[in-house]
Order: structure tokens, then sequence, then C-alpha cells
């Protein structure tokens, strides 16, 4: 980039400061993440090198859960791909901005791009249209969402294996992840796909290998297509 | 858990989060997902979040139980109450834990 470097320092830290009102709730998710590999089973370098590598607080959360119960690894990396989809989703709208950048800079983008943070910077590119500095805005908010949760997450390796078992912290997991199923359910057909899976999931628990979550998920997803469809007939649309 | 199953689940994690995510920005920067495809992936949060929860909490060495020896169905009820009516992930834990030992102190008597 040729800018001159003012004119990508202001962006930058807009984009950080941007970030400051959702880092709370960043970092005290990114501290349940960390203690949750510790109370999952993992060791503490274990735990950290997948805090770092993997980036990605509800996948690592689902695969813990998973692997205590003895998935093998297949079912795992399957159900690790389909909560990572919407990354896909953020992936498509973020690429036009990033466009024309050496591919070492997009790796990095790429492997920054969390939740928060791709909420933040798409919501500004998209009020801000032909403004420059895109790129450094999004390098600011990515850079302080990944410090918030990386740097939480490592301190909840270790203040989350100080607890006693008792405790029971592992069920923060299950709760973590029940909190981000219900926010995602914002009208009647998310609602529908969520009980049909969760059902789904109970009948197929006899399965092995817990293909019962691959089979619940796809039950959701088709009960969420057909009741969108049903509801927007109905009402006459 | 077993150390080299644990190393094969971080780098197996590793790929997966890289590639969802360098899909459209790295790898296929010129392919346009179909409108079907979004409507379904719409509904893959919920769906999978619920699927993944259920058996562990509604579930006792493989039986429906819902009663006084599995306090976690019942918290996990009440944590689902305070999460729609909240939408808040930290309040959501807090009443499900408190509502986890309250429950387990309750039974022991």
């Amino acid at each position: 980039m040729s800018q001159p470097r003012s004119d990508r320092l202001r962006p930058f830290l807009a984009g950080s400061n941007a970030c400051l009102p959702v880092l709370p709730g960043v970092m005290s998710f990114g501290l349940i993440c960390g203690a949750a590999m510790v109370a999952g089973g993992l060791s503490k370098t274990e735990a950290v090198a997948m805090i770092l590598f993997v980036y990605a607080g509800t996948m690592q959360l689902a695969a813990v859960q998973l692997a205590a119960t003895g998935a093998p690894l297949v079912v795992i990396a399957l159900a690790g791909a389909i909560i990572n989809l919407r990354f896909a989703m953020f992936s498509l709208s973020i690429a036009p901005h990033v466009q024309g950048l050496p591919a070492r800079v997009r790796a990095v983008f790429a492997y920054a791009l969390a939740d928060n943070a791709y909420a933040q910077s798409i919501t500004h590119f998209t009020l801000h249209p032909g403004e420059p500095g895109h790129v450094p805005y999004y390098a600011g908010v990515t850079l302080a969402v990944w410090a918030a949760w990386v740097g939480a997450a490592i301190a909840g390796v270790f203040v989350g294996a100080a607890f006693p078992r008792e405790w029971q912290l592992e069920f923060t997991v299950s709760l973590t992840l029940l909190a981000l199923g219900v926010a995602n359910m914002r009208d009647r057909a998310s609602a529908l796909a969520a009980l049909a899976a969760g059902v789904t999931a109970l009948l197929a628990a006899g399965l092995p290998y817990r293909i019962g979550l691959i089979l619940g998920a796809g039950a959701g997803v088709a009960v969420g297509i057909l009741a969108e469809q049903w509801i927007r007939a109905s009402s006459g649309r | 858990m077993d150390t080299s199953f644990v190393w094969a689940l971080i780098a197996v994690l590793t790929v997966i989060s890289f590639v969802s995510r360098a899909s459209f920005i790295l790898l296929f920067p010129r392919v346009a997902l179909p409108h079907g495809v979004q409507r379904g992936l719409r509904f893959v949060p919920a769906a999978v979040f619920t699927a993944l929860i259920t058996p562990d909490v509604f579930l006792s060495s493989g039986a429906l139980d819902l009663g006084p020896s599995n306090p976690k169905a019942a918290a996990a009820v009440i944590a689902a109450a305070v999460a729609w009516k909240t939408r808040n992930t930290l309040a959501t834990i807090v009443a499900g834990m408190a509502a986890l030992h309250l429950l387990r102190i309750a039974v022991l008597g």
C-alpha cells in the first residue's frame, strides 16, 4: 500500500476503538472457552495451542464437548465444519474489501475473521462505502478482537485449572452453546429448526459415533427451510 | 485425554477453521454461493447448538432422565428461559450454574 502512514493509522485506530463496547463480551467468552478447554481434559499446552491455532471459540467448545464423550475425529471434524459454515458466508461478504491485497496479507485477514470482528467491519463498510481505509480499519478491528479473546482465553486456561471438579464447570460449555443457540432463534422458523434438531438428536442418541448430532443438524435445517416456506405461504406473501 | 488424539484434533480443527474463513477471501475469490444454500445456512447455528447439547443435558447413561437424579435437565430449562428473556450469554451461564448447584444441594438434602 502506498498511502502515507497517518492515512492508515487513523482508520486502524477507528476500527480498534469501534470494538471497545463488545470487548467485555468477547473477553468473557474467551475466559469461558479457555477454562472449558482444560475442564474438558486438555493439558495447558494443548489448550493454549488450540486457542492460538484454531481461534474459533464455538467450534472449540463443541469439539472438546464431543471429544470428552468419546466421539471419533471424523464426527468432530464434520461437526466443526458445520459450526464454522457461517465463516464461509462472512468470508464471501468481506472478500470484495480485501481484493487485490497480497495473498499473505489475505491469509492473515482470513485467520483473524471472527464473529464480532466481522459484524463491526461489515457494518462500517456498508455505512461508509466509498471511504478509503477499509483495509486498515479491518486490521484494527480484528487485532483488537484477537488480542482480547486470545488474552482472555489463555487467562481462562490457567484460572480454570484452579477450580475444583465438583463445581462442574464443564456444564458452562453446554450453557454457552445453549445461549448461542437461543440467540440464533430469531423467528418461528429458526425456533422450529432448533426444536427438530434437539428432538432428532435425542431420538438418535443411541446411534454410535454421535451421528445423532449430524442427523439432528440436518433435520433442523430441513425443518427450518420447510417452516419458512410454509409460514411465507400461509401469510399470503 | 490421549495426547496424540488431542494434537490430531488441534491439527484438523486448525485446517477446518482456516479453510472456512479463507474460502472466499483467499481460496475462491470469484465464486458465489447459490441462494438456496444461503437460505439453509441461516438455520445451521440454532440447529447445531441444540442438537449438540440436548443429549448431554437430558440423557443420563443413555436414557431420558428429567428427574431429580439429573439436575442438569432442569438447570438447562431454567437457563434456556433466561437466555430467551435476556439474550445474554453471561446471565445464562450464571443462572444455569446457580440452578444446577441449588438443585443438587436440594436433592442431596
